[in-house]
């Protein structure tokens, strides 16, 4: 029951293998065995969405998988969007400059939900918004200033869309 | 690490996982989407000491059409139901329910077959399966057999699979948007599970194929609304009509009632999503 399984993965583009026991989370094995803490964990439940990660192009709790069903997958987590303060994602900038924040626990998870979104939606309304980010719970900021920073994501990479084909 | 010790177990055929539960019986649980077995683990509700990953499996994965009927494998993923142009032809109510299943991220891994073991009374698509009569095609030791629908659920959280059986898959009846459809549902939060969820086939004036209207998140397992059914069922599809029947619908929810709100509160929820219900079906029927 205890025995450990070999676990490869490519997490932000870079190769693991990990020994892992069958029952251990993900998330704990990209927390504890890769040391990628940026990925939270709130509930182990579902529930708040902190640990979402991109798993094989698809937003997912990390919480509700175990390491080893990960086995040869492509993982995104929050570490992958921004090398430091300077170079930040479109989404996370957007979170900076809209108040998107404030302690920052349910962050990472809204932030990996709001890039997956915008993805598949590049010019949302206000409602898609929030229903892309129904099953992401923050206590701090009331929402507003989350809908507020992925709506202006969405103009800033449009912009930059346009902009390129100029 | 929160979930109790087991043994793991990722066969890729539907062969290797009967010969899997036959070895380990009550002591294994089948993991599918992990979306409502993985929290029960982390909360220590459940202990399997063995499980068989089905994600594997590719022949559970499918969605086609047979014939007068949609299949959907029992590994088919939420997300999948809810886009699939082959659903949303043949089986509209099935892609409209599916879309309201938790969030995206929990519709990227939940999988049909999952959600219907799982048997939780407030779910969308249990709902949907006894509505339009589905029936579930099981496979164990002594070969296949296929279980109506409105036979599976057995109460809370309780279907009538043997430890040794596996749900291959769905057979949907494919009516296609013939008849109107629609499902409405009542949650506190975009997302949650229904407080009542109801679902409507309902053809248009002078007809009656295809009639049916099922009620979730009242009593211990989803039920068809047989006196509103009965009320509809001669054709007519007048307001005042209409009106008595949604009130059937709240009167049998009334009788059904338990959980979390009080049974007028669920009666009066459902009436009310009855009369919703039947207007977005007759729109769609072009009436
Ligand atoms: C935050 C959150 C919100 C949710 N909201 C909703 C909602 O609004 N509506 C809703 O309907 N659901 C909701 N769910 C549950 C979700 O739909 C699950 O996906 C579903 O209930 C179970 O499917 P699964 O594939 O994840 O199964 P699992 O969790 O892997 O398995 C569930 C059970 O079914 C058994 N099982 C799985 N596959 C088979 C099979 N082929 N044959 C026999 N037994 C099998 C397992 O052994 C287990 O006992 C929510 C879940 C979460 C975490
Ligand atoms: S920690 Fe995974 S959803 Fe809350
Ligand atoms: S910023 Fe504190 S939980 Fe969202």
């Amino acid at each position: 029951m205890n025995q450990h399984h070999e676990v490869r993965l490519n997490v932000n583009g870079t190769e693991h293998t990990v020994s892992v026991p069958p029952r251990k989370l993900l998330v704990d094995c990209l927390r504890e065995d890769l040391r990628l803490t940026g990925t939270h964990v709130g509930c182990e439940q579902g529930v708040c969405g902190a640990c979402t990660i991109i798993m094989d192009g698809q937003n997912v709790r990390s919480c509700l998988m175990f390491a080893v069903q990960a086995d040869g997958a492509s993982i995104e987590t929050i570490e992958s969007l921004a090398s430091g303060p300077e170079d930040l994602h479109p989404v996370q900038q957007a979170f900076v400059d809209c108040h998107g924040l404030q302690c920052g626990f349910c962050t990472p998870g809204m932030v990996l939900a709001a890039k997956s979104f915008l993805e598949q939606n590049p010019s949302p309304t206000d409602d898609e918004i929030r229903e892309a980010i129904a099953g992401n719970i923050c206590r701090c900021t009331g929402y507003t200033f989350i809908v507020d920073a992925i709506r202006t994501a969405a103009e800033r990479m449009a912009g930059e869309e346009a902009g390129q084909h100029v | 690490m929160k979930p109790p010790p087991f043994e793991y177990f990722s066969p890729t055929s539907v062969d290797e996982c009967l010969t899997l539960l036959a070895e380990h019986g009550e002591d294994a649980k089948l993991l599918a989407g992990g979306q409502s077995l993985v929290p029960l683990m982390n909360l220590r509700l459940a202990a399997p000491e063995v499980l068989i990953d089905l994600n594997g499996v590719d022949e559970l994965a499918r969605i086609d059409r047979d014939d007068g009927e949609l299949v959907i494998g029992a590994m088919t993923r939420h997300r999948d139901v809810a886009s699939s142009e082959l659903v949303r032809e043949a089986c509209p109510l099935l892609a409209e329910a599916a879309a309201l299943i938790g969030y995206p991220a929990i519709r990227n891994r939940g999988t049909m077959g999952g959600s219907l073991s799982h048997a939780d009374p407030a779910a969308e698509l249990p709902c949907v399966t006894t509505t339009l009569d589905a029936e579930m095609v099981v496979v164990g030791p002594g070969g296949r057999r296929s279980i109506p629908a409105r036979d599976f659920f057995a109460g809370h959280f309780t279907t009538v699979l043997e430890p040794s059986e596996l749900l291959l898959e769905v057979r949907f009846p494919a009516h296609g948007g013939g008849p109107g459809w629609s499902f409405h549902e009542f949650s506190r939060k975009s997302g949650d599970f229904a407080l009542v969820a109801v679902a409507v086939q309902l053809p248009g004036d002078g007809a009656s194929a295809g009639l049916a209207i099922g009620v979730g998140g009242v009593g211990d397992r989803p039920w068809r609304a047989d006196a509103a059914e009965g009320l509809l069922a001669g054709g007519q599809r007048g307001d005042e009509l209409l009106q008595q029947a949604a009130d059937a619908v709240g009167a049998q929810a009334r009788e059904h009632g338990e959980g979390h709100a009080d049974n007028d509160y669920r009666g009066h929820v459902a009436a009310t999503l009855a009369r919703r219900a039947f207007a977005t079906a007759l729109e769609r029927t072009g009436r």
